[in-house]
């Protein structure tokens, strides 16, 4: 990114070209994707992954303990304020699948969940 | 009956259907009928001896829950007890299965929820009650309320030849177990012969039931490995506030109806939404409930009774056109 920020040539055109060596170079590290937790939601509420395509899941919280959970991923993390936690998984099934809180919250716990989709 | 019985199966499933109760074969301790005969006679009352029982299982009373799905508040916890008291014989003991409260924010105003169910379950003539947390009760805190009230949230003892084990899933804040309440475990278990009858009491199912409504227990797998070799565990539980039976392995494991409100059959989809089925005036008792469990080491069985609190035989239909009419619930 530093190359492109020096050569002062406008920041549009800066993220597509960064965008597009990403995509060129074959070895690239996992794409991030950031889920932030409070009670009781995730944000995003959805997201949606590339079967076959690693990604990476930054998770944080800004209120308290919080859990996300995709058994069908083999996501299981936990976060806290100040305790980010982070997995790598590729999904090899196409479908909707919820993502739960799974620490236990308060009163809106049970519906605290988001969906990843992968297509 | 009379034929000796094969110990590999030592506790296996007759009569499969939930409503009219599973009954349950099993052979306590190893002994023949003769030595049960004797421990009948020398154990009449002491607990340890093996002989005929019976328990009840009530469960999910969430005290102190507010909200559309049970008007009634308290209502169903009250009716069991009464229910329960009626029973003749009066059972041996009594297993409350979790979130016996409704969490609050405020330490205080749970602390007096924990203190309501005490007064309600007080009424119960049986005086031996067990208890296991649910994530209302003590996932907040750590568990902190519930062992003020209740003692230690995993624990064991023997009676009538049926070892109990109550094991905590909630407390960490997570649908787990914990390895030190593993290993607890393992030790625990180590002085029984296979054959040993066990029921494990706990609030969450111990397999994968419906991970997506957090109706499982992460290392579910690992407390089940601990009990594969044992020929006759019977796992008795709460939290999906509906009847279920399934079989892992050699062990048989039942959720109990709920004496709040109950939750639907999970739909197949990963992403349904999970709510509570709504409540119905005209059967206001519907899908709640109260468990039964007798054994009888002279017969070798062990069944599981679950009576809904609508039934005729327990309730009446005039008590709840009673609590209709006055219409306190609402
Ligand atoms: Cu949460």
């Amino acid at each position: 990114m530093n190359r492109f920020n020096k050569s002062l040539i406008p920041s549009l055109l800066t993220l597509l070209l960064a965008a597009a060596s990403v995509v060129a170079q074959p070895e690239t590290p996992a794409r991030v994707i950031e889920i932030s937790a409070k009670k009781f939601e995730f944000t995003p509420n959805v997201v949606t992954l590339k079967k076959d395509e690693p990604v990476t899941i930054h998770f944080t919280s800004t209120d308290r303990a919080h859990g996300l959970l995709v058994k069908e991923f083999k996501i299981d993390l936990d976060a806290d304020v100040g305790k980010p936690a982070d997995v790598t998984v590729t999904p090899h099934e196409a479908g909707s699948f919820a993502a739960i809180c799974d620490h236990y919250c308060g009163s809106g716990h049970g519906n605290m969940k988001m969906t990843f989709v992968v297509e | 009956m009379a034929k000796p019985f094969d110990r590999r199966s030592f506790m296996r499933l007759s009569a499969a259907s939930l409503g009219a109760g599973a009954l349950l074969r099993f052979m306590p301790f190893g002994s023949t009928a003769n030595g049960m005969t004797l421990g009948n006679l020398l154990g009449s009352r002491n607990g340890e001896a093996p002989g005929p029982f019976s328990i009840v299982q009530l469960s999910d009373t969430h005290v102190g829950f507010q909200g559309p799905p049970d008007p009634l508040g308290t209502k169903a916890f009250e009716r069991a007890v009464d229910a329960v008291n009626a029973l003749n014989p009066q059972p041996d003991l009594i297993l409350f299965t979790g979130d016996l409260t409704h969490d609050s924010e405020d330490p205080a105003e749970h602390a007096k929820r924990f203190a309501a169910f005490k007064a309600i379950s007080g009424r119960l003539r049986v005086k031996k009650q067990m208890h296991v947390p649910g994530e209302h009760d003590a996932a907040l805190d750590g568990g902190t309320l519930f062992r003020e009230h209740f003692g230690e949230t995993h624990y064991s003892f023997d009676h009538r030849g049926v070892h109990f084990v109550a094991l905590d899933n909630v407390s960490a804040g997570k649908p787990i177990v914990g390895a030190e309440q593993i290993a607890w475990l393992k030790k625990d278990l180590a002085r029984f012969p296979k054959t040993a009858p066990i029921v494990v009491f706990t609030h969450r199912p111990l397999f994968d039931l419906k991970p997506e409504w957090e109706w499982f227990t992460s290392d579910g797998d690992e407390v089940m490995n601990v009990l594969a070799p044992y020929d006759a565990v019977t796992v008795l539980y709460g939290h999906i506030h509906r009847l279920n039976h399934s079989t892992i392995g050699k062990s048989q494991h039942y959720a109990a109806r709920s004496l709040i409100f109950a939750f639907p059959e999970p739909p197949a989809a990963s992403t349904a939404e999970k709510k509570p089925l709504p409540f119905d005036k005209t059967q206001p008792f519907r899908n709640l409930g109260i468990r039964e469990i007798t054994g009888n080491s002279t017969r070798h069985t062990l069944s599981v009774n679950d009576v809904e609190l609508t039934s005729r035989e327990l309730s009446g239909t005039e008590g709840v056109q009673q609590i209709l009419k006055t219409g306190d619930f609402l």
